[in-house]
């Protein structure tokens, strides 16, 4: 049922400060397909479409639409050429009806330039007849009216009214519920079967057999595996890993460094987590592993106090503890180092110092000196960096200078402070270079060796893989597998991506 | 004057203002052949004349610091100098209970401003807003003119001298260096530059951070009262206009803002804000040497206020960058 080729891209290449985003990659869409586009987080799916909507340019390649070479300098002019891509985050404005998002910046007008509304609802309401009956809402209603799926039709509804061609979806589903992750595959049959083409970027398997036509992988910026059909889950898998870790990462934990569990969880829910069961022992890191939405974070903010478990028991080194905020998990011994560093972890314009003294002086009474408190000093703490190796022109300079790893380390530092029992590495090396993850690994080993239960949380597989003594798969605010260290990301990702299927096989 | 660590060219720019508006002052006195404005004595007074505004302005700096704003300052100056020369109805004896109770108002004001900021979320700008309508209702409601008296042992406060400097100056520089190590020397002062550069980070730290609010707008709210307190003592009594007249809830957030603390929070400190007030009172000195007329001053000042953040705002973008 394929047609003709719509767009090719051939040996792209795109560079950023410091990595190869991109390697010589060429990518194509027929007519009345669905062609997904998989690889793990950071292989380049993303900035490869950015590259075919023009929002980056190429250093070396070409793209083709309908056989002409294109040089797309801005996303607008890829729009009027019928490439739209729907991203993970919508831009649609939430006070404002369907009508109005879909013919944002450029509505009709009348004479005198007042808004024809009256033609804005006429078209979208045509462009809504092309979903049949599906959608259940109508152009006047109000955006923030709509559920997730439904802002996705609308989403699509806007590349349908501009007549769209070519149709990129990103990871749609990361947001959607089983019902209406079924609509959308309707939707999406329906759209491939008036002719366009779909880029389908996912890392579900599952989507990928009850969509694709065709299968490309990549995998570090190039592409790892091109299928003119779809293959079996395993073939798709093996592409997508199959890197060299190398000695990358520290040595796990001997049996002998491994102590007494420090924090345990019962039962633990809220309502983005079931019936959590956890232990965490001293000595041990712990990665987490599951896809966006699995309720790794939300199981990390619950620990933290931050979105607290509503039912079950926590214990800390044996006590019965309640976790209501950030600070009474600090109390507790339990520390978290937020994955978005800038918003949730610094004060950017403070020193490295005043970063790193903030939690001990939360803890220690207002009126007393800020550089001595009972806890530690700022000598000390100079001390901390210093053994850390945090590199600074010196402590006093705003800490927005420093670089992702050093900024890091501050807040380590920070928390250290505390001795905290149970630390929580929240993408603990998300926006730092390869050279600092090495450091950074070898750091939170350092940590558990001195005793303390390290958590680690990352969309990075491979680093889960890598740093851990024991993985956890989680799988809609569940934990549902378990493996040691050494453990295959074939084998973990099967976990985290199959729950669904054996759940319906059964 | 010794500025609190330096970080940055920042801490700086509100100095280089102010040597420039001093500049400009005794220029214009010498080219107008008015040399008699040139003394020390006629600086420090400069200050003196703004010692309402430097007092709401220091407390006014506490708010702005953890990134809130407090619009109700005005008129709690004038309800507690109402309310301070109608308890004290010209009897000595009545003069520290009448602070007491003053004060206390200051007190509650501010933790109701901080708890309405902090537990139901309100946007500071409309909740203080609020709190000054209210306040502003209250004073309609129970004053129309001049009420009470003050003592002349409380004038003392306002004209008062020692060795040659009026009490109110020493009392406005003290009132600035006990803030200064507040925020310098105490914890509870490095806690309000963690709050207002990251409310976020600050909480997943560990830190109480609505009590750091609460506390600022406190600090913020007795400062005001203190403020009406000095003008009921220098006006010998209060009227329910007072606080509206002197325009203090927007002046003090213009000096402070001018003092080079940031609108966004976490950076700035008092000594840059008692600049801005000598500079503010500067450029009126400078008017009114050249004989500016009243129209054309108000324009200047707003044109002032805006140049002097735009140079900033363009300052801070390029250190970001």
């Amino acid at each position: 049922m394929s047609g003709d080729i719509i767009f090719e891209m051939k040996g792209i290449t795109k560079v950023f400060p410091g990595i190869k985003a991109l390697d010589g990659v060429s990518f194509s869409a027929r007519a009345g397909e669905v062609h997904a586009l998989v690889g793990e987080n950071g292989a380049g799916k993303s900035t490869l479409m950015k590259v075919l909507s023009g929002v980056y340019q190429a250093e070396e390649g070409d793209i083709f639409l309908r056989g002409q070479k294109v040089r797309f300098q801005h996303p607008l002019e890829s729009l009027a050429q019928g490439v739209s891509v729907i991203y993970q985050e919508f831009s649609l404005l939430p006070d404002r009806t369907v009508a109005q998002n879909i013919f944002l910046g450029r509505e009709p007008t009348r004479s005198w330039g007042l808004l024809d509304t009256e033609k804005m609802r006429r078209e979208t309401q045509d462009v809504l007849a092309l979903f049949g009956d599906r959608h259940r809402f109508g152009p006047e209603t109000l955006v923030s009216d709509l559920d997730v799926a439904q802002q996705q039709m609308v989403e699509i509804a806007k590349a349908l009214s501009l007549n769209a061609q070519v149709i990129v979806m990103d990871e749609p589903t990361a947001a959607l519920n089983d019902t209406e992750c079924d609509l959308l595959f309707q939707l999406v049959d329906d759209l491939r079967g008036q002719g366009r083409s779909i880029v389908y970027i996912t890392h579900r398997m599952r989507e990928i057999r009850r969509l694709a036509d065709r299968v490309t992988v990549i995998k570090d910026g190039k592409v790892a595996a091109a299928f003119d059909h779809v293959p079996e889950t395993g073939r798709i898998v093996e592409a997508m890993v199959g890197r060299d870790i190398g000695h990358f990462y520290p040595e796990p934990a001997t049996p002998e460094e491994i102590g007494d569990a420090v924090l345990t969880v019962r039962g633990g829910g809220n309502d983005r987590l079931f019936d959590i069961d956890l232990e965490l022992r001293a000595g041990q890191i712990t990665g987490f592993a599951g896809v966006q939405g699995a309720g790794r974070t939300a199981l990390a903010l619950a620990l933290f106090g931050a979105e607290p478990f509503e039912t079950g028991t926590v214990t800390v080194d044996g006590k019965s503890v309640s976790l209501t905020s950030p600070r009474s998990a600090a109390k507790a011994g339990i520390a978290m180092l937020p994955g978005d560093r800038k918003a949730e972890g610094l004060m950017l314009m403070q020193s490295v110092r005043d970063n790193g003294m903030i939690s001990a002086r939360a803890f220690s009474g207002t009126l007393g000196a800020p550089d001595k408190t009972p806890i530690t000093t700022l000598d000390q703490m100079d001390a901390l960096f210093d053994a850390f190796d945090l590199r600074a022109a010196n402590y006093e300079v705003e800490i927005q200078s420093l670089s992702g790893g050093n900024q890091q380390k501050a807040i380590v530092a920070r928390w250290l402070s505390l001795a905290p029992k149970v630390l929580i590495f929240v993408e603990p090396t998300r926006g730092i270079d390869v050279n600092t993850k090495a450091g950074i690994y070898a750091q939170m080993r350092k940590l558990a060796q001195q005793g303390a239960a390290v958590m680690a949380i990352s969309s990075d597989l491979p680093e889960v893989l890598g740093i851990s003594d024991r993985v956890l798969v989680m799988s809609d605010g569940n934990i549902v597998a378990e493996f040691g260290h050494g453990a295959s990301e074939t084998e973990v990702m099967h976990a985290a991506t199959e729950a669904h299927l054996e759940l319906e096989a059964s | 004057m010794n500025i609190p660590r330096p970080k940055n060219l920042a801490a700086l720019a509100p100095f280089l203002l102010l040597l420039a508006a001093i500049a400009v002052y005794v220029s214009v006195a010498i080219a107008t052949g008015q040399t008699q404005y040139l003394t020390a004595e006629n600086l420090l007074g400069l200050l003196g004349r703004s010692i309402a505004l430097g007092i709401t302005a220091i407390g006014q700096t506490f708010a702005i610091l953890i990134a809130s704003i407090d619009l109700s300052v005005a008129n709690l100056i004038s309800v507690s100098a109402v309310l301070a020369s109608s308890i004290m109805s010209g009897d000595p004896s009545m003069m520290l209970p009448a602070i007491a109770a003053v004060l206390a108002v200051g007190v509650v004001v501010g933790l109701i401003n901080g708890l309405v900021i902090t537990q139901f979320e309100v946007n500071p700008l409309i909740a203080t807003l609020g709190m000054a309508l209210i306040l502003q209702g209250l004073l309609s409601a129970t004053f129309n003119n001049f009420a009470g008296e003050v003592p002349e042992e409380f004038q003392v406060f306002a004209y008062g001298q020692v060795g040659g400097i009026s009490i109110s100056l020493i009392f406005l520089i003290a009132l600035t260096v006990a803030a200064w190590v507040f925020l310098r020397f105490t914890r509870a002062g490095s806690n309000i530059y963690s709050v207002g550069g990251n409310p976020d980070a600050s909480k997943l730290a560990g830190m109480r951070t609505t009590r750091v609010v609460i506390m600022a707008h406190v600090i913020c709210s007795v400062c005001a009262t203190i403020a009406g307190l000095y003008l009921a003592s220098r006006l010998r009594s209060g009227a329910p206009w007072i606080g509206r007249d002197g325009v203090y809830d927007l002046e003090s957030i213009a000096v402070v803002v001018i003092g080079g603390t940031a609108l966004s929070g976490g950076r700035g400190g008092v000594w840059g804000t008692l600049m801005g007030v000598m500079i503010f009172s500067l450029i009126d000195s400078i008017f009114n040497i050249a004989g500016v007329d009243a129209f054309a001053k108000q324009i200047l000042r707003g044109v002032i206020i805006v140049a002097a953040v735009a140079v900033y705002a363009v300052r801070s973008r390029r250190i970001e960058a």
